[in-house]
């Protein structure tokens, strides 16, 4: 699956995408295919302030937890109610199933991320293992 | 050994497939100077017989056949004899947690039915498969509502069992959780005007225990008000699960921490038991133990699994919601049973009979000594002071093969010569006659001798 | 089936439904007997408070009860049908008379509160099974209050947290080897300590090396696990305690294993300053189904002032009492004095065996694990070629090549009439088959359980879809786990 080139990547597999001044956060493809199915996101509240490089949540499948790094710092404005009832829409389609928006503190943080090529490199070399 | 399957001829068979030429072979990395070069020092092996005699003995010296009016969180009920014909079949007894589905739908189905049935006598959403017993139970319901709130103080009524409360204490501590304690009134109940000043904008929860460690049932709506009011959750411990037959549970409660010892498992002096957590849907995520859910198989068949495994250790590990691995299950299976075969119709009956047991019981003892805390409605304890020292009247009753109610002297200093006395279905009138005439008896001995006293002083 | 299994075959089983589909009004299983005293207005003593309705309780009569457990018992595995080579859980069998003396009056029915005097019985099987858990582990002193081996980890570190505190500096962090059972940090996390990995070396056991680089005195303690998940034996046990000893720390034992050691080697002579057993593991207590369990913590002389309260005494006339007085206590850990009824049972397993069946059972299991090793290796691939005690660890990687993985594999082994062994475990090798048999298997049983997993093997080269597609003789398969997990359902709901 390809990438979208107007999001950044981080290694711990988050996408962002932002105009700026406001961003919006998910997991990637690889992320949900090593997951397996979905059964629920653990999300922070609206309005609770989130950390670069710190986790924001988690989110399960049947037999495991994986915890969820902020791509970016900046504080929640709206979360994805739709995953409460559906996280299946994330294994259907990671890149537009987004978890939460937020507004971002420093958006000079995102020029340290990964662009979709890199990403992608990263990927293939950890898929290799 | 009787107990192992094979013979010299196997062993040195397997020993030969293996390459080794003794089985001490199999245990040299065991360093030597570690190796036991020795006998262990326990008793020799006995026959089947021997064992038998020698718990037989035991069991002589433990007054076996003697009546009870002891209760205190645990009850002496009928265990209808199906209990044990059912769970002493081998594919429960000895079956494994049921982690693989397809072997253990007997186990996963059961489990199901139990948290149903704990659902509809509690008033709540969900129930889990079992904790250790309600002392533990109470205690991970209390850390569970610290964690739904995110708030780190608890405030517990001191008519909760004491030694649930010195559980709570233990696990409370090195989390570094204040706990305060409110007192009782003169009727047995939760001081309402106390607990109102206790709770601040840090308090978790309300730990209170319904009928409490007395018999006394509480006012558990003004409770939950109070406690909902200021953002706290309200955990109902439950000791006496026959209760639950005959007066309504506590709906308003968050989480119910139970104790069902009641339904169908053995006093056993002390153990095992069997502690249930039951809640709302909305915190199942926060619950500890196990979980059965229904489900399909992939020809749509209907079956059980272990579900919401995430919360539990084995995955979470250092962030679960508890460490609780090994639970109750057999003794769960019990409970399952004894509340299958009384029902909806039997439980209420059974409850009745231990109100009714209680209700006489109380009355006669009031006629000579004082029952106390009796302006609230009570189930099957009842709390009497007496002028003599109740260590000395039971000591007497004792000569008549029937322990007498627990001195409460050790757990409540200020409530003196009281003692704690339980009534259920298996309590005979002739029990009851008895020692309410032996304390007649020590009231009569004991007043004339105080008012000679006060004469004196005169 | 392809090939030929001699273990089991497919049988009819009756089908059951909820017991609250067969329930309806009338039907009764229970009585009671007339009441001998007054009957009681019950709103009266109640009012308010007084229950009317019981909802959905069933209603049904005694033989419908028993067929309804009767079937679903028979849709379980169990010990008594089989082996279980499930790892670290000891499935060995659980002798009858255990339950015959458990059940015994003056046992089953002694109220905890009931007077010193007419409880010398249980006090009497508190000390002596206290004493011989002591002479098994070379330890000081136990308590038997914890209800499980959690439960028993969780006492442990209390009572290393109270030892660390008296001396002063409470220590924040707990060493813990990636191939630790769950327990031991969700345990050290619920005791308020920081968890600390503490990385296998290459044959699989603790990296002294990295250990002494971790060791420091800010951590309490290192929990491990002897022999350890992958049944090996910590050969440098002896330097790991004094390396942790000549920092000021402990050294906790997780007791599942000790089915390799009882009668051949003393934890408390290796070092060891703590550690919990698990009854219904090493000592045959029944595991009906989850439990209950039982997990004693025995202990150095160190640890004493700090045991749960109340401590069996003896006192000077020679009769057995309750100690409450124990000023540094850590505390209660759970109401009265732990599962007796397991007491009981472990009991009556250590005098069944005395201290030559005790060798003989540990030889024995320790004989078995390595025989099945032997009819495995090349078969499936041995990740640690250290030798095993009592139980070794495979794994999928040579059937991972066909896309089979350890899970398929295990639910395939079904087909056979066994129990699978413990999958994905210990998280130290990937696609894990963890296998103990126990010293209770037959050397029939095993050539079976060996003919069977050979066969499953040479089914993933020649028709692995079978082995994918399994339990294929069960009555459920492949149950749906993520519509569980998505859409729990925990009870049953009467149609509207």
């Amino acid at each position: 699956m390809p990438y979208p080139t107007d999001f950044k990547y981080t290694k711990e597999h988050e996408w962002i995408k932002s105009d700026g001044k406001n961003a919006t956060i998910g997991i990637t493809d690889y992320a949900q295919g090593s997951l397996g199915d979905i059964v629920f996101v653990e999300l922070p509240k609206t309005g609770s302030e989130i950390t670069a490089g710190k986790t924001f949540g988690s989110v399960e499948s049947v037999k495991a937890v994986s915890d969820l790094y902020a791509p970016a710092s900046g504080t929640v404005t709206e979360i994805n109610s739709a995953l409460a009832t559906a996280p299946e829409k994330i294994n259907q389609d990671a890149h537009s199933a987004w978890l939460m928006k937020i507004t971002l503190t420093d958006p000079g943080e995102l020029n340290s991320l990964l662009s979709a090529a890199d990403y992608e490199k990263f990927v293939a070399e950890e898929g290799g293992h | 050994m009787r107990y192992l399957p094979k013979s010299t001829a196997d062993r040195e068979a397997m020993l030969k497939a293996i390459g080794a030429r003794s089985i001490d072979d199999l245990f040299a990395p065991i360093p030597a100077e570690y190796r036991l070069e020795r006998d262990l020092k326990v008793p020799r092996q006995m026959a089947e017989s021997e064992i038998v005699d020698w718990f037989r003995e035991r069991s002589r010296e433990n007054g076996d056949g003697h009546a009870t009016f002891l209760g205190a969180g645990a009850y002496y009920h009928y265990r209808p004899v199906i209990i044990d014909s059912l769970i002493s079949r081998g594919e429960f007894l000895t079956a494994y947690t049921p982690y693989q589905a397809e072997v253990s739908q007997g186990t996963l189905q059961s489990i199901f039915e139990f948290q149903t049935m704990i659902c509809e006598l509690t008033g709540m959403e969900v129930a889990n498969a079992s904790m250790y017993d309600g002392s533990t139970a109470a205690a991970e319901a209390v850390m569970m509502a610290v964690r739904l709130t995110g708030r780190r103080s608890v405030v517990i009524a001191r008519s909760v069992h004491p030694e649930y409360r010195e559980v709570l204490a233990t696990y409370a501590h090195h989390q570094g959780l204040p706990l305060a304690a409110i007192p009782f009134t003169e009727n047995g109940r939760l001081d309402l005007k106390a607990l109102e000043q206790a709770i601040t904008p840090e308090t978790a929860c309300v730990l209170i225990q319904s009928p409490n460690f007395f018999g006394t049932i509480e006012d558990v709506t003004s409770i939950a008000e109070i406690a909902h009011k200021s953002g706290a959750m309200l955990v109902v411990s439950i000791a006496e699960a026959v209760s639950l037959g005959i007066v309504e549970p506590p709906c308003q409660a968050d989480i119910i921490a139970m104790e069902a010892q009641s339904f169908g498992v053995p006093l056993g002096f002390g153990g095992p038991y069997c502690g249930v957590i039951a809640t709302r849907e909305q915190f199942v995520r926060q619950m500890p133990g196990r979980l059965v859910g229904q489900t399909t198989d992939r020809n749509g068949k209907r079956g059980f699994v272990l579900t919401l495994a995430t919360r539990e250790q084995h995955i979470r590990r250092e962030k679960a919601t508890s460490n609780i691995c090994t639970n109750q299950a057999l003794v769960g299976l019990m409970v399952n049973i004894f509340m299958t075969i009384y029902g909806k119709v039997g439980l209420r009956e059974l409850a009745k009979q231990n109100l009714a047991k209680t209700a006489y019981a109380a009355q006669q003892f009031g006629k000579h000594a004082k029952v106390l805390f009796s302006g609230a409605p009570r189930f099957n304890e009842f709390v009497v002071e007496t002028s003599e020292d109740p260590y000395a009247i039971n000591s007497r009753i004792l000569g008549h093969k029937i322990v007498g109610g627990l001195p409460l002297e050790k757990f409540y200093p200020e409530l003196g010569n009281a003692s704690l006395w339980c009534c259920t279905e298996m309590t005979t009138r002739t029990a009851i006659d008895t020692a309410a005439g032996i304390v007649a008896e020590s009231e009569r001995s004991v007043k004339p001798s105080k008012e000679e006293v006060e004469e004196v002083a005169r | 089936m392809k090939h030929m299994t001699r273990k089991a075959t497919r049988h009819i089983s009756q089908n059951e439904g909820l017991i609250f589909e067969k329930s309806s009004a009338g039907k009764a299983a229970w009585k009671l007997p007339p009441l001998d005293v007054p009957e009681v207005d019950t709103s009266g003593l109640l009012g308010t408070s007084e229950r009317k309705n019981l909802g959905n309780m069933p209603e049904v009569s005694e033989i419908e009860i028993i067929r309804h457990f009767t079937r679903l018992s028979t849709w379980n595995y169990a010990i008594d049908l089989g082996m279980y080579p499930l790892g670290s859980c000891t499935m060995k069998y659980n002798p009858r008379v255990n339950e015959v003396v458990a059940r015994l009056d003056g046992l089953a029915n002694a109220h905890p509160y009931q007077p010193e005097k007419i409880s010398q019985g249980a006090m009497r099987i508190m000390k002596s099974l206290s004493d011989c858990l002591l002479e098994i582990t070379g330890m000081d002193a136990i308590t038997l209050q914890p209800a499980a081996g959690a439960h028993g980890e969780l006492t442990g570190l209390l009572m290393v947290r109270a030892y660390h505190q008296s001396k002063g500096v409470p220590r924040k962090k707990i060493l813990i080897p990636d191939s630790a059972h769950g327990t031991n940090p969700a345990t050290a996390a619920m005791v308020g300590y920081a968890v600390e990995n503490l990385k296998s070396n290459a044959a699989g056991m603790v990296d002294v090396a990295a250990l002494e680089a971790q060791m420091n005195e800010d951590v309490a303690a290192l929990m491990l696990t002897n022999p350890n998940t992958l049944g090996v034996f910590e050969q440098d046990i002896h330097k790991i305690a004094d390396l942790m000893h000549a920092k000021g720390g402990l050294l906790y034992m997780d007791g599942a294993n000790m089915n390799a050691l009882v009668g051949k080697v003393r934890p408390g002579d290796f070092g060891v300053d703590l550690m919990h057993l698990n009854l219904h593991k090493t000592f045959s207590t029944p595991h009906g189904g989850g439990g209950p369990g039982s997990g004693p913590v025995a202990i150095k002389k160190i640890l004493e002032p700090f045991l749960p309260t109340p401590v069996v005494i003896t006192k000077s006339d020679g009769t057995l009492a309750f100690e409450y007085n124990w000023p540094q206590t850590v505390g209660r850990v759970r109401a009265f004095y732990g599962n007796f009824g397991m007491f009981v049972r472990a009991l009556a397993y250590i005098l069944a065996n005395g201290p030559d069946g005790l060798r003989q059972t540990t030889e024995d299991a320790v004989l078995n694990a390595n025989y099945i090793r032997k009819g495995l290796e090349g078969v499936y691939d041995l990740p640690y070629t250290t030798p095993s005690m009592h139980e070794v660890v495979f794994s999928d990687k040579l059937q991972a090549k066909k896309g089979v993985k350890t899970m398929d594999l295990a639910k395939r082994l079904i087909d056979y009439g066994f129990h699978p062994y413990t999958t994905a475990f210990p998280l130290i090798v990937p696609g894990a088959l963890m296998i103990e048999p126990t010293e209770s298997e037959s050397k029939e049983e095993m050539d079976l359980f060996i003919e069977s997993m050979k066969s499953i093997a040479e089914e993933v080269e020649e028709d692995p879809q079978t082995v994918l597609d399994a339990p294929h003789n069960t009555r459920v398969s492949r149950l749906d786990e993520v519509a569980a997990a998505r859409k729990p359902v925990l009870r049953w709901k009467p149609a509207i």
